[in-house]
């Protein structure tokens, strides 16, 4: 079920107006999205929002191109975030599937839950999930950090191409199958690691690097509790050799 | 493919294998029989370019039927025979406006060198019809060459941000190429140069695998939020395609269209690549004149044709092609192979480095390999300098131009004042085949099969 508004409902010079002001307050029980997204879209830096009566509908505050800060309270659905860029999103709830996806710069924090495929294919900024995240947690990842206070799902990191995952909790099955040089830190345990993926050394720069990750995050997890993960990089050439570690 | 140096254990002297009484096997062909050699020697699979070379239904075995007594012709270079098109004005509110309906196809920069990809920006700006990114992010000598670019969302995502997003003109969702439905992209270590490399963030030289699945959605309900988002990031007013494979386009359409779709793109199995197995290219899909029928069952049956616009690709060379893909109900046909022909690849200038390469003009298709003699499929910067984009973009004008034209000389032959109103009904089929896939009869016969 798509909750989006048709375009003929815009009313995209009331929603600027709307967030003219310092602090804008949005009730999404009697005001679309589109206005919302609008107005964000529209937005100077320095603004801020808080949306009321999420109800889990989609695309909430995506696109977002300037500082801004927007406090969701209650639950977002699908791609809440989605293509984030320089501001700050706080999702007071759980984010349905494609939290953030596709990330540029500025950060997500989720307090509550995150579905499948958090921060997928996020190039940078921060994703913080104080919960737990679904399957595919940072799938094909290119440059985003992200930290999850709970547990993640199967195949997360999937392609995970460059970036950083931190999970405080336990990773599930086939964790960064096929990973290029994207880096993983676990602190619980992981069910199984993919294809091509193994596990690292921690030298200091990553004590270091994990020390920062979990602050920016609020944590106060001791980086020298986690282990790290990476690519054994042996499945970056074609070779007839490698045909059954697939 | 590329033959080279297999062992050898005495060379025969050439003799004429007709006067022998040499029989050569249909089953074990030439071809057949190098490529069992080839796995025999490698241990790997033949990965290559281009798009299925099998013979299949195609284009060819369709025939026009022109005006006669019951059918006015239009004058030919006197009376109007209009070509535009737009596309995407089923929900978007800048929607496409081209002056042909022949587009340029998907091709990325990595797969070609960045001169052909200006190349294609400018010849297709030069005729006023759209371009189209690839699996490697915008550049900006496409964009800034192309007066219509489409933006490709792929499952790699390699180069995605929302800035290209904005600046694009529409934005192509691809669940499926016609070379491979159900593959993803390859790239091989040779054309991951720095650039390549950091404009898909991995690291230079890797052989690269792209993703097949979409990273955050899966089937249509999910193809519908996440059109959603899109339109949501782009404030409802940039048109959005869905590209598919052609293996089942009944039903892919239908949920395309369902999933919010402005436009569809059906792209038949003679569609190009620039890297996939070979067993994959000839084996998965189904040819052109097969799909189009079906996705345009798909817009009729939703009351949606002509509301949805269609794109077919896969096979068109001429404006022969251009017009009976138009006739069976397409409203703009995509090039890519054609286009690079016209650039100049497998030119026979470069006979003695396609000899030097295993291959032979109108024969080379290692577009994976980066060592292509025309320019085109390479990120070597000597062999890419030999494309000169502004030359290359007027050749490529030159035959968009023929190609309208063509297409136009046929419409006017069968009375018609837009390419649109070209139908069904103008067209025979030569066989059985043909007739069949296409639904239109079989020529001299009111016969089609499974229809009639």
């Amino acid at each position: 079920m798509v909750t989006l508004t048709a375009p003929e409902t815009h009313a995209p010079a009331a929603a600027a107006q709307e967030g003219a002001t310092e602090n804008a307050a949005v009730d999404l029980a009697d005001s679309p999205v589109r206005n919302l997204n609008q107005a964000l879209h529209d937005a100077t830096d320095g603004q801020s929002w808080t949306v009321t009566n999420p109800g889990g509908k989609h695309s909430l505050a995506v696109g977002i191109d300037a500082h801004v800060s927007v406090s969701i309270n209650g639950h977002a659905g699908y791609y809440a975030a989605g293509m984030h860029q320089k501001g700050e999103v706080t999702i007071t709830g759980n984010a349905g599937v494609g939290l953030a996806e596709n990330i540029m710069s500025g950060k997500v924090h989720v307090h509550g839950d995150a579905s499948q495929s958090a921060a997928a294919t996020g190039h940078g900024g921060l994703v913080v999930i104080d919960g737990n995240a679904g399957a595919r947690c940072g799938i094909s990842m290119k440059g985003v950090d992200i930290v999850v206070g709970g547990n993640i799902g199967h195949m997360s990191a999937f392609m995970a191409q460059a970036g950083r995952l931190v999970v405080c909790g336990d990773a599930g099955d086939a964790l960064g199958d096929s990973i290029y040089e994207a880096r993983i830190y676990v602190k619980g345990n992981v069910a199984s690691l993919g294809a091509d993926c193994i596990e690292k050394q921690m030298e200091s720069e990553h004590l270091d690097e994990l020390g920062a990750l979990l602050a920016a995050a609020g944590r106060a997890e001791n980086p020298a509790d986690f282990k790290r993960y990476g690519s054994a990089r042996n499945l970056y050439h074609f070779s007839v050799h490698n045909s059954t570690s697939y | 493919m590329t033959i080279t140096s297999l062992p050898q254990d005495t060379v025969l002297p050439a003799q004429h294998t007709e006067e022998l009484g040499l029989r050569e096997s249909a089953t074990f062909d030439r071809a057949t029989i190098a490529d069992i050699q080839r796995a025999a020697a490698t241990g790997v699979y033949d990965i290559r370019g281009w798009g299925a070379k099998r013979k299949v239904p195609h284009f060819d075995d369709l025939l026009f039927l022109g005006a006669s007594m019951s059918r006015y012709p239009m004058e030919g270079y006197r009376e109007k025979c209009d070509t535009d098109v737009v596309l995407g004005d089923r929900h978007a509110s800048r929607p496409l406006h081209l002056q042909t309906p022949v587009t340029i196809a998907g091709m990325s920069f990595g797969a070609l060198s960045a001169n052909a990809k200006e190349a294609l920006g400018r010849g297709a700006s030069e005729v006023g019809t759209s371009t189209t990114t690839g699996d490697g992010g915008m550049t900006p000598e496409e964009r800034g060459q192309s007066k219509h670019l489409v933006y490709q969302y792929l499952p790699s995502r390699y180069g995605m941000n929302p800035d290209d997003l904005r600046k694009a003109d529409a934005i192509e969702i691809v669940l499926g190429q016609g070379a491979k439905p159900g593959g993803g992209g390859m790239l091989l270590g040779q054309k991951i140069t720095e650039r390549v490399a950091g404009m898909r963030t991995l690291p230079v030289g890797i052989d690269q695998r792209s993703a097949s699945r979409h990273p955050d959605w899966t089937g249509p309900d999910d193809l519908a939020i996440k059109i959603g988002e899109l339109r949501e990031i782009t404030d409802w007013k940039t048109p959005i395609y869905v590209k598919i494979g052609a293996s089942r386009p009944y039903y892919d359409t239908a949920l395309a269209v369902k999933a919010g779709a402005d436009v569809v793109v059906v792209d038949g199995m003679q569609g190009g690549t620039a890297a996939t197995q070979q067993v994959f290219i000839e084996n998965v899909g189904i040819p052109t004149l097969a799909a189009i029928p079906q996705a345009v069952q798909a817009l009729q049956d939703l009351g949606l044709h002509r509301k949805v616009q269609l794109i077919v690709s896969g096979g068109i060379r001429t404006g022969a092609d251009v017009a009976k893909a138009m006739a069976l109900g397409a409203d703009a046909v995509a090039i890519g192979t054609a286009a690079l022909i016209a650039l100049g690849d497998n030119d026979p200038r470069y006979a003695a480095e396609y000899a030097a390469l295993g291959s032979a003009a109108g024969y080379y298709d290692d577009f994976q390999d980066g060592r292509d003699p025309a320019g085109i499929t390479t990120q070597d910067p000597e062999l890419s300098s030999r494309l000169d984009p502004i030359a290359g973009g007027r050749r490529l004008a030159n035959y968009l131009r023929v190609l309208t034209m063509e297409a136009q000389t046929i419409a006017r032959a069968c009375g018609k004042s837009h390419l649109h109103n070209l139908e069904p009904e103008d067209l025979v089929a030569l066989t059985i085949e043909a007739s069949a896939m296409a639904r239109v009869p079989l020529a001299g016969t009111s016969w089609i099969p499974g229809a009639t």
